[in-house]
């Protein structure tokens, strides 16, 4: 039930009301609304129990295993969120001049430093505010780099099949065309087919290595020098960067640009569309045109770099400099783990990944690259169990949810039928890959005895199948009192 | 295994061409393209009059599982599409190689069809795909 259909006129919650009425004689009469706003009148009582009851139907990674794979999903450390929330941050104006504001912008300068290192980069903006914005910000200084050279005939960006969605939009919004390069059976990029398309048009091509398909491509080091004499420039989508943190840098695999995405791999709050982070950091070539504003640091002092200090960056992206609450968080879960911390990371994100991809294989599940380690986060394909048993990934997916475990992407990447994705992460123990694969080993069996029973899951949630199909042809986001529909 | 019916011509990308004799094409998405797309929920068609070319974007299918764009198998100028698509997506599941038809071709050189799948060489590639 929505918060709106318990309302009834005259019922209020004291103490969320206003206590006086708000003055808006400094509002031109044109600008004011001449209906109040459908509120809901509750009482208190009532939206504490609305919204808790709201938050007990969630099934999230605070109460449950979130195998998500592509989108790391690990715990958020609680640490991370009490300090970013002390006073001084929470309370901090961003306009306060710089000598106020000496501890925060500290703070953002270690963290610029912090992941030059982990990236192996001459410089890092922290200001994208997202994944898909550092993505925009690394292709538009692609573009500067070139336009600034005079080497404007350069019009594509070669992205792999395998790449996410946002890689070839990036590009478009920077205006270049898209050209596909196909993977190779063994997952790794096609490099004879990219030799061929490579040429003076080129001017870059944009790798998310460890890939989508959960390998690490192996010929990285030939598909930079192939792309790199060519004139391109090579963008590193960070989006995989959990599984090789502190192990391998993009920058000496010969990447010229890479965005992070803070809210994944340095575990800050993200899903249900942010907030996120997406610092950038660029090799030597590109550092002019890195998006502002940045912090430096001039002898024991802190202070915000704009444009008058980078007369070629390529401008802002938001107000301000990006989410600096997710920044923090993602300093100080960097502080916490350490330099040795972060090849912890890789080294347990990757071996509950191959553990769990192992135990399933020898279940009788069919790996998408069987011959390949797995990096973070492997596929399994589940095309048989659809074809012979008429049970497809979703229905897999839907029956994990009464089982206790969210499900992991499903139909992800496009090039492998019938697959999930799954992804453990380094936060989740022994027990939980043990779970999830004795849930996957029941689902299995229930597939091949009563089919229908996984196919009409969930069974045990507040909602059962949706229609999905329905909702996405019949938008319905707005509610309306039922005497104005 | 999908049919392809064999007075169609076809695509490596899951594209089918009738030729209606007149020096027009009608375009759609196979029976086997809408089964791996799943239930359509949207479908983005290309204006008409607008030049299209050889395998290049000129549309998009959307389902629940994914968005995909549908490349022109010819080359010439889009000479009508299927409006009713934008009301009743699912017609492309229904009838994928009849009333679910995408857009229509006036074609620059008719002996561009000669480049274009049977309906056997289709048949390879959708097994190849299943192997």
């Amino acid at each position: 039930m929505l918060i709106f259909e318990q309302s009834k006129a005259g019922r209020r919650a004291t103490a969320q009301a206003p206590l006086s009425k708000a003055d808006i004689s400094d509002i031109p009469e044109q600008f004011r609304r001449k209906q109040a706003a459908a509120l809901p009148e509750v009482s208190e009582m009532q939206a504490v129990r609305h919204y808790t009851r709201l938050s007990q139907k969630n099934f999230s990674i605070d109460t449950h295993f979130y195998p998500l794979g592509s989108c790391t999903m690990k715990h958020n450390p609680r640490g991370s969120n009490e300090l970013a929330m002390l006073p001084g941050f929470l309370s901090r104006h961003p306009e306060a001049p710089d000598d106020h504001s000496q501890g925060f912008l500290a703070c953002m300068h270690d963290l610029q430093e912090i992941l030059k290192e982990v990236a192996g980069m001459k410089e890092v903006s922290l200001s994208p505010a997202a994944g898909a914005q550092g993505e925009f910000a690394g292709v538009a200084m692609i573009k500067a780099y070139h336009d600034a050279r005079g080497d404007t005939e350069r019009n594509e960006i070669l992205v792999p099949d395998a790449a996410h969605g946002t890689n070839p939009a990036s590009a478009v919004m920077c205006g270049y065309k898209v050209r596909e390069i196909p993977t190779g059976d063994d997952g790794d990029v096609d490099l004879e087919a990219l030799r061929e398309v490579v040429g003076p048009q080129t001017a870059g091509i944009m790798l998310t290595n460890p890939s989508t398909l959960g390998v690490f491509d192996r010929k990285i080091e030939a598909i930079a020098a192939l792309v790199h004499e060519a004139g391109g420039l090579l963008y590193y989508d960070g989006a995989n960067l959990n599984a090789i943190l502190g192990k391998v840098r993009p920058g000496d695999m010969g990447f010229d640009v890479i965005h992070m995405n803070l809210h994944k791999t340095f575990s800050t709050p993200h899903g249900g569309g942010g907030p996120g982070a997406g610092p950038v950091g660029v090799s030597e070539r590109l550092v002019p045109y890195l998006p502002v504003p940045m912090v430096a640091k001039d002898g024991d002092a802190f202070r915000w770099v704009f444009e008058e200090d980078c007369p070629d960056t390529i401008g802002r992206l938001s107000a301000f400099a990006g989410n600096a609450g997710i920044l923090l968080r993602a300093y100080i879960y960097a502080r916490m783990i350490g330099r040795e911390g972060m090849a912890r990371i890789a080294e347990y994100s990757t071996l509950n990944a191959n553990y769990m991809n192992k135990l399933l294989q020898e279940a009788g599940f069919e790996a998408a690259y069987p011959d390949r380690r797995a990096t973070h986060e492997f596929i399994i394909t589940l095309r048989k169990q659809a074809k012979e048993l008429g049970v497809n990934t979703m229905d897999f997916a839907k029956r994990l949810l009464d089982y206790g475990f969210h499900a992991p992407t499903t139909y992800f990447p496009l090039l492998v039928p019938e697959c999930l994705l799954i992804e453990p992460t380094e936060t989740e123990d022994k027990a939980s890959l043990d779970g999830f694969i004795e849930a996957m080993k029941q689902i299995q069996q229930e597939a091949e005895t009563d089919a229908e029973k996984v196919k009409g899951a969930p069974y045990t949630l507040p909602v059962r199948r949706l229609d999905d199909v329905r909702a996405a042809r019949e938008l319905d986001l707005r509610w309306t009192p039922a005497e104005n529909a | 295994m999908s049919n392809a019916p064999s007075e169609l011509k076809y695509t490596k990308s899951h594209e089918w061409i009738r030729d209606e004799g007149d020096g027009t094409v009608t375009i759609g998405i196979t029976e086997h393209a809408q089964e791996l797309l799943g239930d359509l929920v949207f479908v983005e068609l290309p204006e008409e009059g607008a030049s299209v070319e050889s395998g290049s974007e000129c549309a998009v299918v959307e389902s629940v599982k994914a968005a995909s764009d549908v490349y022109s198998p010819v080359t010439g100028e889009v000479s009508a599409v299927n409006e009713a698509l934008s009301d009743a997506p699912e017609t492309v599941n229904e009838d994928a190689f009849g009333d679910g038809w995408l857009f229509k071709v006036t074609l620059n050189d008719s002996a561009e069809l000669d480049d274009l799948l049977d309906a056997d060489a289709y048949t390879e590639v959708m097994e190849s795909e299943d192997h």
